[in-house]
């Protein structure tokens, strides 16, 4: 076992500003502030205090959150007036409370934004659907991503790795994140959707104006998701030709035309439906993805003693996987309240949002003992890195498969390496190393 | 002993299956469902329970025999 501590400086974050610790002196029942909902924030001023004006971009948070969540866990479910007024429950019970209560918090803004622009918001199904259409609308990708047919893809993955890693090796260092992680999930989910998996930069530019540089910046993040719906009419339209620039050797059918063949009650889904499938498909696996194979060959670059068992006892692998993506869970995401509800002694209203951290949720002591030290052999391991109820993680088996060949492959080709430089984390909902230098031998 | 998979709960996070493939099977959506009458072979038990402890949405039962 390490005793490796993510939330304190020997983790990621080590080197970079702690965050100081928040207020908690409200009791659990007792809500910060009311809400009234507040402006915008144009440029962002430094949170002065956690529990009541917090904000997941500050770069505290970035670079360290679990110290915050770990004061925020302490009393009620926090606030802040940024984000036009937005609720941050922290605790695994609130987070799983909320997650399964789709008549009080509905799907349809699953992205907090500094004000929420877009009225209604495109729909991207089926992370955007309530009951009772989201079944349907999950039901045509499942047979797609089920551990089976992941495994068909496997080899691939290997291929990749392995073709990713012999153009740096001899070099003896390389970004790992830039180099490695980020080029392995973009490739295969191109392939299963159909499209050239040389395009896959193009996409890697317009997820980062989506997800990071989006959440800020409302016409940026618009043109990405318009040039991305526009690529996908493109090749959905060269498919009614007969033409497509799938791969040669891509699945059949594949997921491009699935969508397009797919319809409820006899009623073929609507062009904006498919296009906003598709484009979740594609944001929604690679900057995840990416960040946890960069947090893992991080782990485990900051962790020797953690690498060396592995690489000793490989059975270790299957809850290795799960406890990284628990300690290192990449992906928050949000609700829109859709009727006044009262949680925790919180007055939630109408029209607010919920962050909805999965990532502080599988840091809660209450849930996982010894929560911030990573256990590759842990034994109860509930967590929902993938979220938890009906928006379960379409791809999780896919990501699952990813992240066991990615860090099969490095350990194979590098067992020794160390961190060596400055780790940069992304900005915003996914929380992922994005630099992270690395000497080998 | 005997496994159980709550149809209504289970989310296809497929943690069962993947702990123990004995002993659950998955569907053509990657939703869970205990094998046979979901009887329990001897030296399974085990694995029975840390598929139990695994499943994120407490779908999976378990039933132990009366004494
Ligand atoms: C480590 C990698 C990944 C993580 C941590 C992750 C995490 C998540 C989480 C937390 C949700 C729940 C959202 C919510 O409750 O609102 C989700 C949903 C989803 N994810 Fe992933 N994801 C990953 C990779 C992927 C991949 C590779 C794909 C495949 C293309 C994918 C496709 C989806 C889809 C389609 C949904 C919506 C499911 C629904 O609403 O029913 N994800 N993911
Ligand atoms: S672990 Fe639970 S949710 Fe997942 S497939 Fe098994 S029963 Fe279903």
């Amino acid at each position: 076992m390490s005793d490796s501590k993510p939330g304190s400086g020997a983790g990621p974050g080590a080197g970079s500003q702690a965050a100081p610790p928040a207020e908690a002196g409200a009791g659990a029942q007792t809500c910060p502030v009311s809400g009234q909902g507040g402006h915008p924030a144009v440029e962002r001023p430094p949170v002065t205090d956690w529990r009541t004006d917090w904000d997941h971009l500050d770069p505290r948070w970035r670079d360290n959150p679990f110290p915050i969540w770990d004061e925020l866990r302490k009393g009620p479910i926090a606030r802040t007036e940024r984000f036009e007024g937005a609720w941050l429950p922290t605790r695994y019970e609130d987070v799983k409370a909320i997650a399964y209560d789709t008549e009080h918090f509905t799907s349809r803004r699953i992205v907090l934004r500094h004000r929420k622009y877009e009225d209604p918001p495109l729909p991207a199904p089926p992370i955007t659907s309530d009951p009772p259409e989201h079944k349907a609308h999950k039901q045509v990708l499942l047979p797609f991503f089920t551990p089976q047919e992941v495994g068909k893809l496997e080899p691939m993955a290997r291929r990749i790795c392995r073709g990713l890693i012999d153009d740096f090796i001899a070099d003896g260092s390389c970004d790992a994140a830039q180099q490695y992680a980020r080029h392995i999930p973009v490739r295969i989910i191109a392939y299963m959707l159909g499209v050239p998996v040389k395009d896959s930069d193009l996409f890697i530019r317009w997820i980062h104006e989506i997800l990071e540089v989006g959440i800020v910046d409302d016409e940026i993040g618009k043109n990405a998701t318009k040039a991305m719906r526009d690529y996908f009419r493109h090749h959905i339209a060269l498919r009614k030709e007969g033409r497509s620039e799938a791969e040669p050797d891509g699945p059949e059918p594949d997921l491009i035309r699935v969508m397009m063949d797919g319809s409820l009650n006899g009623v073929p889904f609507e062009e904006n439906h498919v296009l906003g499938t598709l484009n979740l498909l594609m944001i929604a696996g690679i900057d995840t993805t990416w960040s946890s194979i960069g947090a893992a060959i991080l782990h485990f670059g900051r962790h020797p003693d953690d690498r060396r068992r592995l690489i000793e006892e490989p059975d270790l692998m299957p809850t290795a996987i799960e406890e990284l993506l628990r300690a290192y869970s990449p992906v928050t995401m949000a609700r829109e309240i859709k009727k006044d509800v009262t949680m925790g002694g919180c007055p939630m209203k109408q029209g607010e949002m919920v962050l909805l951290s999965f990532p502080a949720a599988n840091r809660d002591p209450a849930m996982f003992p010894d929560a911030d030290r990573v256990v590759l052999d842990r034994q109860e391991n509930r967590h929902g890195a993938f979220g938890l109820g009906i928006h379960r993680c379409v791809g999780s088996n896919l990501a699952r498969m990813e992240l066991r060949v990615a860090i099969e492959e490095w350990l194979k080709r590098i067992p020794d390496y160390r961190v060596d430089g400055e780790v940069r984390w992304s900005d915003g909902t996914v929380r992922g190393p994005r630099t992270l230098p690395v000497v080998f031998g | 002993m005997k496994v159980r998979v709550d149809p209504e709960r289970c989310e296809g996070h497929s943690r069962c299956h993947a702990l123990a493939p004995e002993l659950f099977a998955l569907d053509d959506f990657g939703n869970a469902a205990a094998i046979g009458d979901g009887a329990v072979p001897p030296g399974l038990e085990e694995k029975a329970r840390l598929a139990a402890a695994n499943c994120p949405e407490y779908a999976v039962e378990i039933v132990e025999d009366a004494e």
